[in-house]
């Protein structure tokens, strides 16, 4: 197996429902699913009391929740997490710019555009383009091409 | 066919279903109408028919009929339809699927689209699922768009090469001189994607290291720049310019500075000059200074430099922010063993983390603790970890009993304290202590002789208060049958007696006995302890015998048989039975791990008498037994198989007739075939304790 820094990227609501799942590394079907689960059930039980870094099988999540939703990267147990962790609050924030003030159902009903924004911070498993002001051109840009 | 209905209003009809049963039926009616749409190749609509597969998908329904369409689509000319079908195929097409190779040409020729929208979408569906041979096929484009002159697709096209260098190593070779050139671009998200692809290079190349320790000047400049150049808007993150390239370049310079002094030496300003001037109040900037930190302690920086990092993580130590906090203890503890004293200074601050709420961070701050117990800090620390050992999540207790032991043995000040502190820990976490610590315990107990008095006080202390944790009353009731005489005795110089008769005593250890709570190791030293006993008071022996003829007939083997062998002392060789059950237990340990407990009997007569008891790990066989320098006369053992796991016991009387008692030595030579080899071990014991002999 190739070995990325960035496993994969989860959006999920309290609930377990995946709002977003960004794989960088090759898994079959079913063995997405168990993840999908996995990692729920290893986020929601934490509270403020925790740190935002979990060990998980022999890798480990940078997560963080927003209001119901929580966002996990997992990557190798060598990486920095607090540069992770700036890394999804930099993602939430294009997020919440691009659809001014997000919620969970704008992730719903657009999807195919938050894979868009995904793939314009992250790619080939590591983080790409880290500048707010660079993706939201780029993403105001190709929503004028539809 | 119902008519297929638009994405959105597809999206609300499936949230709208109250059970999962209502959304299954939905999805199928939709993935029906979609399959049908599909096999129409009509033009209108494609797009969204896959955007709604695509969103079925997410919930984690089947969706692999999309597949060909995400092929069709790709090949498009309409931007719109594109976009899907590249999106569809990362997410629907993986390595294993045929269907992806046949994107291949596709992907090539997108590109060389003049469009730089399109370009970036292949691009990206081949930096995410690009099989092997696809890499191959492509790296030629790939590379040939690294030196493109749209800084939008060379950042793209950087990472791309990183998936195809991390999928096929060889082709490595090929990105290494553009990797070189693109460090001297200006654009952030070039030289981030520049800085990845050299890193990735480095790390499956020793070649490539070489060359490219050369960039280090360069890359020291470059930092120089991010870190003394103003505010600059674009990459600006509280107040850090561009933190996520600033890791970036200190993590590939700690990969080149390993091992290598010239190298580490041109950075050593640099890292200086970071670990000094950033500001840390915010995340973004703790992530540089961590990764700093990291760096300086993996390259061969000055002493200086690494006191300034171990500094730099003991100030974090101190942060508000638990995370914060967590990654300064993982890296501490990395280094704790090269670099002591430094972390020394800490100390404190990491015992304080003990207390913090989250487990992580506790088990952190215990590793950290029990590496930095010394012999100056023993007391104060034992008191720390006693105290978390009472609070400490279950998962952690074994670990942190087995630590407290261990620091316990090394820098005990005084045998008291050890003693003191080891029923601490059976008091606290009994239950969560590994199976040698009885056996030791009462070997150090046996050796502390002047605090025997205080011992037996303490220990019968915690058995009639509490007989939950196994270890303790297995160690009390030995002890009291041990010196239950200094007990009924009531005098005691270490602590206040308490006045306990000899039927306090006997209900004590009758209470284990019969107390479901139990375990059957625990009622076979209880009742050991009774029998012992019976030599030291006066006036309960019926009393002892009665007890002892009862577990005659018990359901339980092992007590059974020590009761009956424990019987027949009574009936036949009651005029042993003083000497057989007379003071000390020697503990001796033989390589096998088997443990041979002599007890010693000899008052006032001349044949001084030797029972052996052997408790053993293995199941051994035992053939014969021999002494030497003395007259001696062998009983038949008990038995001769000792089961395992210190399941049984067998004992062997033998009597021996001794004249010059001062100067006895035993050599015991064991022969026995444990698991089906022939062993063989011996033990000598030099010198007998006084009060055996008369």
């Amino acid at each position: 197996m190739t070995c990325t820094k960035i496993r994969f990227i989860l959006i999920q609501n309290r609930a377990g429902k995946t709002r977003l799942a960004k794989w960088y590394m090759q898994f079959d079907d079913d063995e997405k699913q168990k993840l999908i689960e996995e990692v729920h059930a290893v986020v929601t039980v934490r509270d403020a009391k925790h740190t935002n870094f979990v060990e998980f099988r022999n890798f480990k999540i940078i997560y963080r929740r927003y209001a119901g939703l929580y966002f996990c990267i997992c990557v190798d147990v060598t990486d920095n997490n607090l540069a992770y962790l700036e890394g999804i609050h930099n993602f939430v924030e294009v997020l919440n710019e691009y659809f001014h003030n997000v919620c969970e159902l704008d992730l719903v009903f657009n999807f195919y555009k938050v894979y868009t924004v995904v793939d314009e911070m992250f790619l080939a498993g590591e983080i790409r383009e880290t500048s707010q002001t660079k993706v939201l051109k780029q993403l105001l840009m190709l929503q004028s091409l539809e | 066919m119902s008519p297929s209905v638009c994405l959105q209003e597809m999206i609300r009809v499936i949230r709208g279903a109250r059970t999962q049963g209502e959304e299954r039926g939905v999805i199928q009616r939709e993935c029906a109408a979609i399959r049908a749409q599909f096999r129409q190749a009509d033009s209108g609509g494609r797009s969204h028919n896959l955007a709604k597969l695509l969103y079925v998908h997410m919930l984690g329904y089947p969706a692999h009929f999309g597949q060909m369409e995400c092929v069709r689509l790709i090949a498009s000319s309409k931007y719109s339809e594109k976009r899907i079908g590249y999106l569809g195929a990362m997410m629907l097409l993986d390595e294993k699927q045929d269907a992806s190779l046949l994107i291949t040409n596709s992907i090539k020729n997108d590109l060389s689209h003049s469009s730089q929208h399109v370009q970036s979408l292949a691009l990206c569906t081949l930096a995410c699922m690009g099989s092997a041979e696809m890499c191959r096929d492509l790296a030629p484009e790939i590379e040939r768009l690294l030196k493109a002159s749209n800084s939008y697709i060379k950042k793209k096209a950087a990472l791309c090469a990183v998936h195809i260098v991390r999928k096929i190593p060889e082709l490595g070779e090929m990105f290494t001189p553009s990797a070189h050139s693109l460090l001297s671009e200006k654009n952030h998200g070039v030289l981030h994607g520049a800085v990845i692809l050299i890193t990735e290079l480095c790390e499956r190349n020793p070649d490539n290291l070489k060359q490219f320790r050369k960039s280090v000047p360069e890359l020291v400049q470059i930092m120089k720049n991010l870190v003394t150049s103003g505010y600059s808007p674009e990459h600006n993150v509280a107040g850090i310019s561009d933190p996520f390239l600033q890791v970036r370049i200190l993590r590939l310079l700690r990969i080149l500075g390993r091992n290598n002094d010239a190298a580490s030496d041109a950075m050593n300003d640099l890292l200086a000059q970071v670990a000094t001037n950033t500001d840390s109040s915010k995340t973004a900037g703790s992530a540089v200074l961590y990764e700093t930190v990291l760096t300086i302690m993996d390259i061969r920086s000055e002493s200086g430099l690494r006191v300034l990092a171990v500094n730099i993580l003991g100030r974090f130590l101190l942060n508000n922010d638990r995370n914060i906090r967590y990654i300064s203890m993982t890296s501490l503890q990395k280094i704790v063993q090269t670099d002591h004293t430094a972390v020394q200074r800490h100390r404190g601050t990491i015992v304080d983390c003990l207390k913090d709420q989250d487990a992580s961070v506790k088990r952190r701050a215990l590793e950290l603790s029990l590496a930095l117990v010394s012999a100056a800090n023993i007391r104060s620390m034992m008191k720390e970890l006693l105290l978390f050992l009472s609070t400490c999540p279950p998962e952690l207790r074994s670990h942190a009993a087995s630590g407290i032991f261990n620091a316990a043995e090394r820098y005990a000040p005084s045998q008291r304290w050890h003693i003191d502190t080891i029923l601490h820990v059976l008091v606290t976490a009994g239950g969560d202590v590994r199976d040698e610590t009885v056996p030791n315990l009462i070997q150090l107990i046996t050796a502390a002789s002047e605090l025997h008095c205080y011992t037996v006080h303490k220990l019968y202390r915690a058995l009639i208060s509490d007989i939950v944790q196994q270890s303790l009353v297995q160690v009390a009731c030995w002890c009291i049958g041990e010196y239950g005489d200094l007990l009924l005795k009531g005098e005691c110089e270490e602590i206040t007696p308490m006045q306990v008769t000899e039927d306090d005593v006997l209900d004590a250890l009758e209470t284990v006995l019969q107390s479901h709570m139990s375990t059957p190791t625990s009622r076979g030293f209880a009742l050991t302890a009774i029998m012992k006993l019976s030599t030291r008071i006066t006036n309960n022996v019926d009393r002892i015998r009665s007890v002892v003829s009862i577990y005659g007939s018990c359901i339980d083997v092992e007590l059974q048989q020590r009761a009956v062998e424990y019987n027949a002392l009574f009936k036949k060789y009651d005029h042993m039975r003083y000497f057989t059950m007379s003071y000390c237990t020697v503990i001796l340990e033989f390589g096998c791990r088997s443990r041979l407990s002599l007890v010693l009997g000899g008052r006032g007569l001349k044949a001084e008498h030797v029972s052996i008891i052997f408790d053993c790990k293995d199941n051994v066989y035992l053939y014969w037994f021999l002494l030497q320098s003395v007259q001696l006369q062998m009983k038949a053992p008990s038995g001769d198989l000792i089961p395992a796991q210190g399941c049984g016991t067998v004992t062997q009387t033998v009597l021996l007739s001794y004249t010059n008692k001062a100067n006895l030595k035993m050599r015991v030579r064991l022969s026995y075939s444990s698991q089906g080899t022939a062993c063989q071990d011996m033990v000598q014991i030099d010198s007998f304790p006084s009060p055996a002999w008369s």
